[in-house]
C-alpha cells in the first residue's frame, strides 16, 4: 500500500506552485462581545496561503468556523484581528474575482434558470451579446439545456445547485469559494457533482476553496486538504493529496484515498469529541 | 375547471337559485329582496343608460387611488421599519390593534382636514387599508432566506438596489396578501365613505336608491360591486397563486 503524501502547513510553499492567490494572516473573528461581555471566538488566528489554481479543501468539526473563514476571505464579515489579502490586495470588502456558491440554495425563486445565471452579468454591465453567450456556455456545461426557461420550483436541489454553481460561473471568478455545496444532496449525486466540479476548475484554472463536512469528498477532490480544530477553529493539520490534475471520482479505489481519509478522520474525531464535552477513548478500546 | 373549482359554482348557483325561487314564489317580498335576475336585469339597464357611469367611474377611481397609495406606502413603511427593531417594537402592538379601531368615527377630521369630497374619500379608504400592507410587508421581509440577503453583498448591491432587486421580488407572495387586503378595505373605505361623505359614486348613489324605496337601482349597484370585487380579488389570487408556485424552495 502507498503512503499517504507528506503533511505541510497551510502557509509552506509547494515545489513548482508557489505563486500565491490568497493570504490569511492571523486571521481571528469574534462574533459579539461588546461592552465588555466575552464575545463568540468563533477563528483563529489562522494563516493561510493559497495558491493560484489549486483546490483547497477546509475540513472540520460543525461550529469550528469553517463558514467564517469563507466569510472572511469573501470580504463579507471583516475579520476581528489579521489580515486578508486576495492578488496581492486587501480584502475591505467583497473584491472584484471572487465568487461564492452556498450551501443553501441562493436561486431567485422568481427569475428563470437562464435569467438567474445572467442576474451578476446585467448587474455588472456587461452587453446583451455577451450575456447570451456567457449564459448559453454555463447553462450547456451544467447540463442546464432543457431547463433554461424553468423556475427554480420546478428542478431539484441538485439541479438547483448547478444553477448557483452557474451563476458563480459566469461572473469568471478568479478565486471560487463553495461552502459545502453539495451538503443537501445525496451521495451519488455528490460525487457526480464532485467530478463536474473538478471539471469545472480544470476549464476555468481558478482557485478553488471548498468548504465540506465530507472527508471523502475533500480528499477525492483537492490538491490540499486543510484540517481545522474545534472552535476556536486552527489548522491542525495541511494534507496534500499529489493527485494529479487530470482526476476524476475514481480515485477513490486508489489505496492512498483510504489512507488519507483515515488520516483526515483520526484527527477530526478527536476534536468532534471535544465539541461533544466526551473523553477520546483510548487507543485499545 | 378544477373540482373544487366546479364545487365552488355548484354551490354559487345553488345559493342565487335558492334565493331565486324564494323572491319569485312570495317566501320573500320584493321591499325587502329583488330576484337575482332582476338585479341583472337592473344593471344591465344601469350600464346601458349610463346615468352612473360618472358615479361608478368615480367610485373605482377612488378604490384604484386608495388602493395603490396604500400598497405603495405600506410597502415603503414597512421597508423603512423593518431594520430598526426597536421602532418596530413600539409600533407592532399599535399596528395589531389598529383594526380594532373604527376609522369611520374620525371623519369629522377628514372632512375638516380635507372638505367633502374625493380627497377626503380616499383618505379614509388610504388609512384603512395601509396598516395590512405595512404588517404584510414586515411579515414578508422577516422571511427573506438570509442568503438571498448574502447573495445580494456578493453581487455588491447597495440598500435600494437590494431592495428593490432581491428584497421586493422575494416578498412578493407575501406582499399579495397585504395587496389583496389593501385592495378590499379600499373598496370598503371608498364605498362606506361615499355613504357620509359623498354627493356622488356608488356608495352614494345605493344610499340614494335606499331613501327612494328603489330597490331596483338599489340592487342592480349592490351586485355591480360584489362582482367587481369578487373578479378583482379572482384576478389577484390567481397571480398570487402563480407567484406561491413559483417560490416554492
Amino acid at each position: 500500500m502507498m503512503e499517504p503524501a507528506p503533511v505541510t502547513s497551510a502557509t509552506e510553499p509547494a515545489a513548482g506552485a508557489t505563486e500565491i492567490h490568497a493570504r490569511l494572516r492571523g486571521i481571528t473573528r469574534v462574533y459579539g462581545g461588546r461592552g465588555g461581555a466575552a464575545g463568540l471566538h468563533a477563528l483563529g488566528p489562522v494563516d493561510l496561503d493559497l495558491r493560484r489554481g489549486e483546490f483547497f479543501s477546509v475540513v472540520g468539526p460543525s461550529g469550528c468556523g469553517k463558514s467564517t473563514l469563507l466569510d472572511v476571505l469573501s470580504g463579507l464579515v471583516p475579520p476581528t484581528a489579521g489580515t486578508a489579502e486576495f492578488e496581492g490586495r486587501p480584502i475591505t470588502g467583497v473584491p472584484d474575482g471572487i465568487g461564492v456558491v452556498f450551501q443553501e440554495d441562493a436561486s431567485f425563486a422568481w427569475l428563470t434558470v437562464q435569467d438567474n445565471i445572467a442576474f451578476g452579468l446585467r448587474r455588472a454591465g456587461v452587453d446583451a451579446a455577451e450575456i447570451a453567450r456567457r449564459v448559453a456556455h454555463a447553462i450547456g456545461f451544467m447540463g442546464l439545456r432543457d431547463f433554461a426557461k424553468a423556475y427554480p420550483a420546478q428542478l431539484s436541489g441538485g439541479m438547483r445547485q448547478r444553477v448557483s454553481i452557474a451563476r458563480t460561473l459566469v461572473m469568471r471568478p478568479r478565486l471560487i469559494l463553495l461552502d459545502e455545496p453539495f451538503g443537501a444532496l445525496d451521495q451519488q449525486t455528490r460525487l457526480l457533482m464532485g467530478d463536474e466540479l473538478l471539471r469545472l476548475w480544470r476549464e476555468t484554472k481558478a482557485t478553488v476553496l471548498l468548504i465540506t463536512h465530507a472527508l471523502d469528498e475533500a480528499i477525492m477532490l483537492s490538491d490540499r486538504t486543510g484540517v481545522m480544530s474545534a472552535r476556536p477553529g486552527l489548522f491542525i493539520d495541511i494534507v496534500e493529496t499529489g493527485w494529479p490534475a487530470e482526476r476524476d471520482s475514481r480515485v477513490v479505489s486508489d489505496p492512498r484515498f483510504g489512507a488519507m481519509t483515515a488520516r483526515l478522520w483520526t484527527q477530526l474525531r478527536e476534536e468532534s469529541l471535544k465539541i461533544m464535552g466526551n473523553q477520546v477513548p483510548s487507543s485499545s478500546h | 375547471m378544477s373540482s373544487v373549482g366546479t364545487l365552488r359554482f355548484a354551490v354559487i348557483a345553488i345559493m342565487v337559485g335558492l334565493l331565486e325561487l324564494a323572491c319569485r314564489t312570495g317566501l320573500i317580498g320584493p321591499t325587502v329582496i329583488i330576484p337575482p335576475s332582476a338585479m341583472v336585469e337592473s344593471l344591465w339597464q344601469i350600464l346601458a343608460e349610463g346615468d352612473l357611469t360618472t358615479d361608478i367611474l368615480s367610485t373605482f377611481g377612488n378604490v384604484l387611488a386608495a388602493a395603490v397609495l396604500s400598497v405603495v406606502v405600506g410597502f415603503v413603511a414597512g421597508l423603512a421599519i423593518h431594520p430598526l427593531p426597536r421602532l418596530r417594537g413600539a409600533l407592532e402592538p399599535l399596528l395589531a390593534s389598529y383594526y380594532a379601531i373604527p376609522t369611520f368615527m374620525f371623519y369629522p377630521l377628514f372632512i375638516v382636514f380635507f372638505g367633502v369630497g374625493n380627497r377626503a374619500i380616499i383618505a379614509i379608504a388610504f388609512l384603512l387599508a395601509v396598516v395590512s400592507m405595512v404588517t404584510s410587508t414586515l411579515t414578508g421581509l422577516d422571511r427573506i432566506p438570509p442568503i438571498l440577503r448574502k447573495t445580494a453583498k456578493m453581487y455588491r448591491m447597495n440598500r435600494v438596489s437590494t431592495a428593490l432587486l432581491i428584497e421586493l421580488p422575494a416578498t412578493i407572495p407575501h406582499l399579495f396578501t397585504g395587496i389583496k387586503l389593501s385592495v378590499a378595505y379600499a373598496f370598503i373605505g371608498v364605498i362606506a365613505s361615499e355613504f357620509i361623505l359623498s354627493g356622488a359614486g356608488i356608495g352614494y348613489s345605493i344610499s340614494y336608491a335606499y331613501n327612494n324605496f328603489n330597490n331596483r337601482a338599489m340592487y342592480g349597484l349592490m351586485l355591480l360591486v360584489v362582482v367587481a370585487v369578487t373578479t378583482v380579488n379572482m384576478v389577484l389570487h390567481s397571480i398570487d397563486r402563480r407567484f406561491q408556485e413559483r417560490s416554492r424552495r
